[in-house]
């Protein structure tokens, strides 16, 4: 196992710059803070899906990812932990980060650790992140983190003491436990056989050759 | 090297103009364009089946078998057959009876469809589509070279001393290519009979098809029909030609951006740049054609789709001009060079009859001569 983890980032804000890439930064930083604490070095990859936007319709439409986006599939495939965040809207994950969960092969994130970031402009959407995100890496086979980090507008303008924001103690513990799955994940060394035959297949069938 | 053209059978609005074409007239102008393939120096004409609209071509071999009556040599093909949802049975059937009518010219291709609702409309079970090809191709490869056929399976009801008829000309079965987009099953499953292997690469990158097709020649050399040099591989290509390039690309673009698969999507530049597509000068088109073997390996088979997304039959007949005058020649010539002498030409019905016919000898020869 190599001492240095692979951590993908996905920031879906969509003004530059957003509060939502300020986050997953927040995030970001954390982490590789917290693992190398732990003495592993973490390799970063930042995905700004604004800059893929119309790599992902175009994938939508064709089938097929065009080398930019491939490239973005592969850090987030490849990866030890990722760190995904998005902005909230209308209840839910944006359009285009579900988008770009959609043109993923849905066996790719399996076991993969993630954790999951949302922004929004007021705190009444912090639940999103449990109904709407969790279930979605739940159907992937992700790991999800216990602590989702929600940051609404307020909290970029509190202070860190915990009775005015506990937006820095959240980064920190959900933070921490990505370090731990990440610093545990083989995911970034594992060699994947993209012509693997399922287990018991016959190039004749299941009855056999007659 | 076989060059040739298949087609989806698409019934498409003009973008420039806004007119349809009649089924009628869609269908009358695939069999003009179908003839004009021959006329121009092609070998191959391949149809494809649909079950739904904007499509027309349910019932391939009807068509087929109408065109080989008005051609000589252009060999007949499908683009693909459903091998999924029709019976292997009717398949073994009706393509041996094509190949009867046009004297041995027909080939086909299996491929699983790319409408969903098919294989309900059939009676299937689409998340079987994989099994479903490996089961029933299996079957109508014994149906072709056994007389009487005892055979048990999940999809079709058993079988206990079925003859299917007409049996295949000559007692050699219709050569069959295995189509396949991302499916490495499939590609086992050619490599395993040593049958062909086309990847229908139009829509997709060439790295993707790249692996694709190494995986088919290894599993070809590993099943013992020869080496992997050696191995049937057919690709798809996709052009569209004017004399300049400019030319080619201002006609060429309303069709492309409101395209059935592709439009509203990708740039045409960006396409043609990820794709086999080639919008262009005929020498463009060359060049790019003259490159596939150097990412593929030397092949067999290049198939062009010309007809497709409402050109009109004028526009599409002027391209075979241009396809069969001054780009196959050219590429032929392309790929006899340095072609090393074991990769062998597609099979046809005469080749399939004089490998039959020597192995027969052979056999005959090493027999101890008792009799």
């Amino acid at each position: 196992m190599s001492d240095v983890k692979k951590i993908a980032v996905i920031a879906a804000g969509l003004s530059q710059p957003s509060s939502t890439r300020l986050l997953a930064d927040r995030l970001t930083e954390a982490t590789v803070t917290d693992l190398r604490d732990r003495g592993i070095e973490a390799e970063v990859t930042v995905i700004e899906l604004r800059d893929l936007a119309h790599d992902v319709t175009n994938n939508l439409l064709t089938g097929f990812p065009s080398t930019k986006l491939d490239e973005a599939i592969a850090a987030v495939t490849g990866a030890d932990g990722l760190v995904a965040v998005t902005p909230i809207f209308t209840t839910s994950y944006s359009g285009l980060f579900k988008s770009f969960i959609d043109v993923l092969d849905p066996q790719s994130l399996t076991d993969l650790p993630v954790l999951l970031g949302a922004t929004g402009g007021t705190d009444r959407h912090s639940l999103a992140i449990d109904y709407a995100m969790r279930p979605l890496f739940s159907y992937l086979h992700a790991v999800a983190v216990p602590t989702g980090v929600y940051a609404a507008s307020a909290d970029w303008g509190s202070g860190s003491d915990s009775a005015s924001s506990t937006l820095p103690a959240r980064i920190a513990r959900a933070a921490g436990e990505l370090a731990a799955l990440a610093a545990a994940s083989d995911r970034s060394s594992r060699v994947i056989d993209p012509f693997a035959l399922p287990e018991g297949f016959s190039p004749v069938g299941s009855f056999g050759a007659q | 090297m076989q060059f040739g053209i298949f087609t989806v059978s698409d019934i498409t609005t003009d973008p420039t103009n806004g007119t349809t074409p009649t089924e009628a007239e869609r269908i009358k102008a695939t069999v003009t364009i179908a003839k004009k393939a021959e006329e121009v120096g092609l070998d191959v004409f391949a149809l494809g089946e649909h079950h739904n609209p904007p499509f027309f071509s349910s019932s391939p071999t009807t068509t087929l078998a109408y065109i080989a009556a008005q051609t000589e040599k252009l060999i007949l093909s499908t683009s693909t057959t459903l091998i999924t949802t029709n019976d292997p049975v009717k398949i073994a059937e009706d393509y041996a009876m094509l190949q009867h009518l046009s004297n041995g010219r027909a080939d086909l291709m299996m491929g699983r469809g790319n409408t969903g609702p098919v294989y309900p409309w059939f009676g299937k079970d689409i998340r079987e589509g994989i099994p479903l090809a490996i089961e029933n191709y299996s079957l109508l490869h014994k149906l072709w070279r056994e007389e009487f056929v005892n055979w048990e399976g999940k999809y079709r009801t058993p079988l206990q001393g079925f003859q299917s008829t007409p049996r295949p000309l000559d007692g050699v079965p219709p050569f069959v290519w295995h189509g396949s987009i991302r499916s490495p099953e499939i590609a086992e499953q050619a490599a395993f009979y040593g049958d062909g292997f086309f990847a229908n690469n139009i829509f997709w990158p060439k790295e993707h098809y790249m692996r694709l097709v190494s995986y088919y020649r290894q599993r070809f050399e590993h099943y013992g029909h020869g080496t992997a040099a050696q191995a049937i591989v057919g690709l798809g290509g996709q052009a569209f030609m004017r004399s300049n390039s400019q030319a080619a690309k201002a006609e060429f673009r309303p069709y492309f951006d409101n395209a059935p698969v592709y439009g509203h999507g990708p740039s045409m530049e960006d396409f043609t740049d990820q794709t086999p597509l080639a919008v262009g000068s005929p020498q463009e088109v060359i060049d790019k054609y003259a490159g596939m073997r150097e990412h593929f390996g030397d092949y067999q088979r290049q198939l062009f789709l010309m007809d497709h997304a409402g050109l009109p039959l004028k526009t599409v007949l002027e391209q075979l001009d241009i396809l069969g005058e001054e780009v196959v020649p050219v590429l032929r010539k392309e790929f006899a060079t340095n072609r090393p002498a074991e990769v062998p030409d597609a099979p046809t019905h005469a080749s399939l009859v004089a490998k039959r016919d020597a192995a027969l000898a052979t056999a005959a020869a090493d027999a101890p001569a008792t009799v």
